[in-house]
């Protein structure tokens, strides 16, 4: 399956936004109401678009329910849910606790099941509470299609960090045996990213991480992520192209569109100029690109 | 390779445990937690040696060095035994829970000459660097009010409690929350001298407070205000900023962009009459590994360069952090 070349993004919605928290505030009061974030998505529609990459963010699953009830308007549209949402599980680790935080999400009576069975049981078992909790955030896309699931950054990081290599080839061997999907990881650490999954056996892993022409958010460097891009195998997705805003959307998208490798680029906008300027100028470069040698 | 050890991977301690992780002059050679189930799950998948002992890992790792991330009661008696053996030590924000026992400690890392930071991160933080800056260079004239805010969605609504909810364990948004923007203020302009009113008021949580207000006074002559809420859920995530008001412009910075005005066409090379803004993105040195903000990673980066003698041991010394624990009290002391 490949992926499409434009993905639309949802950081616009839940007022991410990386360099003013004022925007973010605009952001949050303009998409209020869903209404606001599926007519956003019609623009992107309107333009080409059929795949939204989105948060497992409460609101997500109002917005899976609209798809639901018009199955027609959507019949080729495509969800890749990121997970988890990670500020409700970090504020919520201040408030509760490590422990805290697993038994306020973990669903269902997993606990007293487990409690039942002793602690012995519930200490060797840390992979099916992952698992749990992927079905947890995955309930609210029951009948759409979402052929990648991603792991968002800062689990994904984390992990690499703490050289747990076996949770992360896990998270990509369930995703596939249980929802028939690719697993996709999200990282700001992309090249030591593809090496852990390589050693792992995960071949050509489905990476979507920050690449942009002045290097933002590209940990090793731009030279190692343009080298690793040119002579190794993975599928990747550029986001943060704009680098926040550092780099100009023309100048942004024809260093992205010129370098090897990349089959998607992930954007998101809120207005539907935005979308069809951005969307034109990865069709210009894609363009250039092919027809020059 | 610096030898370090972790005693404490809560939320904080797991976030410097994956910094040293990646980091290339670092060896992780013990991680210490009292919660059988965390320790179980590193043991498991991680490659550290694990612990529930810390005493047991100091004796049977020797670390150069140990990042402690426990609650902020034990800070005090573990950094004092850490630096008795001769220890490196970085220790979480806030540094103290009563002023007078950080005196002890700033005395024993001196004598022993040993590497002390605490976990104020936005010492690293591009935009405040920058703001630093331009204040040492006297940019906005002189200086006549400062406001200093936090905001964030920590407690929101009545929940059960932790230790953040135990006001003698070092809970609280004064302690937890508003210590981080105390810190900068310290650092940007002055120590706080004196608190000449403040509110704590508790929202959600019943026993500490989930905001905090304060009219206070620097060792400079600088007045201003102190305002952090974690019990604001119109912010996403924690949101930090400065404003800083002086004869010659103005200056209104948080952690991603920084917006300084100027009266006049004399200003520092870069800026110009009236608005000038600038971006974290602009301003922020790449890391080589990236996890919650670059800031997290440089302040653990500049702790291991400062043990390796290649920095040195200035940004957030114990020395400062204590500054912070000392008005902290004062805030306290002040409530009306």
């Amino acid at each position: 399956m490949k992926m499409e070349r434009i993905l639309f993004g949802d950081n616009q919605f839940f007022a991410v936004n990386h360099i003013s928290d004022e925007k973010s505030m605009a952001q949050s009061i303009r998409f209020k109401e869903d209404a606001a974030i599926i007519k956003t998505l019609d623009h992107a529609m309107e333009a080409g678009i059929q795949t939204f990459m989105c948060t497992t963010h409460d609101r997500i699953a109002n917005i899976c329910e609209v798809i639901r009830q018009q199955p027609e308007k959507y019949k080729d549209f495509k969800i890749y849910p990121c997970m988890p949402y990670a500020h409700k599980y970090a504020n919520a680790v201040t408030e509760l606790g490590i422990m805290g935080t697993i038994k306020q999400y973990v669903p269902g009576n997993f606990f007293g099941s487990l409690f039942k069975g002793g602690v012995a049981f519930l200490s060797k078992d840390f992979l099916s509470i992952m698992e749990l909790l992927i079905d947890a955030e995955m309930k609210m896309f029951k009948g759409i299609n979402t052929p990648v699931i991603f792991l968002q950054n800062v689990v994904t990081d984390l992990l690499l960090g703490l050289g747990m290599k076996d949770v992360l080839v896990s998270y990509h061997d369930y995703v596939k045996k249980k929802y028939n999907a690719e697993a996709g990881f999200i990282t700001m650490n992309m090249p030591a990213l593809l090496n852990m999954l390589e050693e792992g056996g995960v071949k050509n892993p489905i990476i979507c991480a920050s690449i942009n022409k002045v290097g933002f958010r590209m940990s090793g460097g731009k030279e190692l992520y343009e080298e690793t891009l040119r002579t190794r195998q993975f599928r990747a997705i550029a986001m943060q192209v704009l680098a926040g805003g550092a780099v100009s959307p023309k100048e942004a998208i024809e260093y992205v569109c010129g370098l090897p490798n990349i089959e998607s680029i992930l954007f998101g906008a809120s207005s539907r100029t935005n979308i069809n300027d951005t969307v034109s100028l990865i069709h210009k470069y894609d363009q250039v690109f092919t027809t020059t040698p | 390779m610096v030898k370090v050890g972790l005693i404490g991977a809560g939320k904080m301690g797991i976030s410097h445990l994956a910094i040293l992780g990646a980091h290339p002059d670092a060896e992780v050679v013990g991680v210490c937690d009292t919660s059988k189930m965390v320790i179980e799950a590193l043991e498991k998948y991680s490659p550290f040696p694990c612990f529930t002992d810390y005493k047991k890992m100091l004796q049977q790792s020797k670390p150069d060095a140990v990042v402690v991330a426990v609650p902020t009661k034990y800070h005090a008696s573990m950094v004092k035994e850490l630096l008795q053996m001769g220890i490196h030590v970085f220790v979480e924000k806030p540094f103290c829970l009563r002023p007078e026992e950080g005196v002890e400690l700033i005395q024993l890392a001196k004598s022993r000459n040993l590497v002390n930071q605490v976990g104020y991160h936005n010492k690293f933080v591009g935009t405040f660097e920058e703001v630093k800056r331009l204040l040492k260079a006297g940019a906005i004239g002189d200086i006549y009010h400062f406001m200093g805010q936090a905001y964030g969605p920590v407690v929101i609504k009545p929940k059960q409690d932790t230790w953040r909810s135990n006001p003698e364990e070092g809970g609280g948004c004064l302690m937890d929350y508003a210590s981080h923007v105390i810190d900068l203020i310290n650092y940007l302009l002055s120590p706080v001298q004196s608190v000449q009113s403040s509110s704590l008021k508790s929202i959600f949580s019943k026993q500490v407070d989930d905001a905090v207000y304060a009219m206070m006074s620097l060792q400079n002559g600088v007045s201003g205000i102190l305002s952090v809420n974690w019990s604001d859920e119109t912010h996403r995530k924690m949101t930090t900023s400065v404003s800083i008001n002086g004869t010659k412009g103005k200056i209104v910075s948080d952690a991603n962009e920084l917006k300084v005005y100027f009266k006049d066409a004399a200003c520092p090379a870069g800026y110009s009459r009236g608005w000038n803004v600038k971006y974290v993105t602009d301003l922020t040195a790449p890391v080589d590994y990236y996890l919650r903000g670059e800031e997290y990673s440089a302040q653990m980066d500049h702790f291991i360069k400062a043990i390796q003698g290649k920095v040195p041991n200035e940004v957030n010394s114990f020395e400062s952090a204590a500054k912070t624990d000392n008005a902290i009290a004062l805030i306290r002391k002040a409530q009306q």
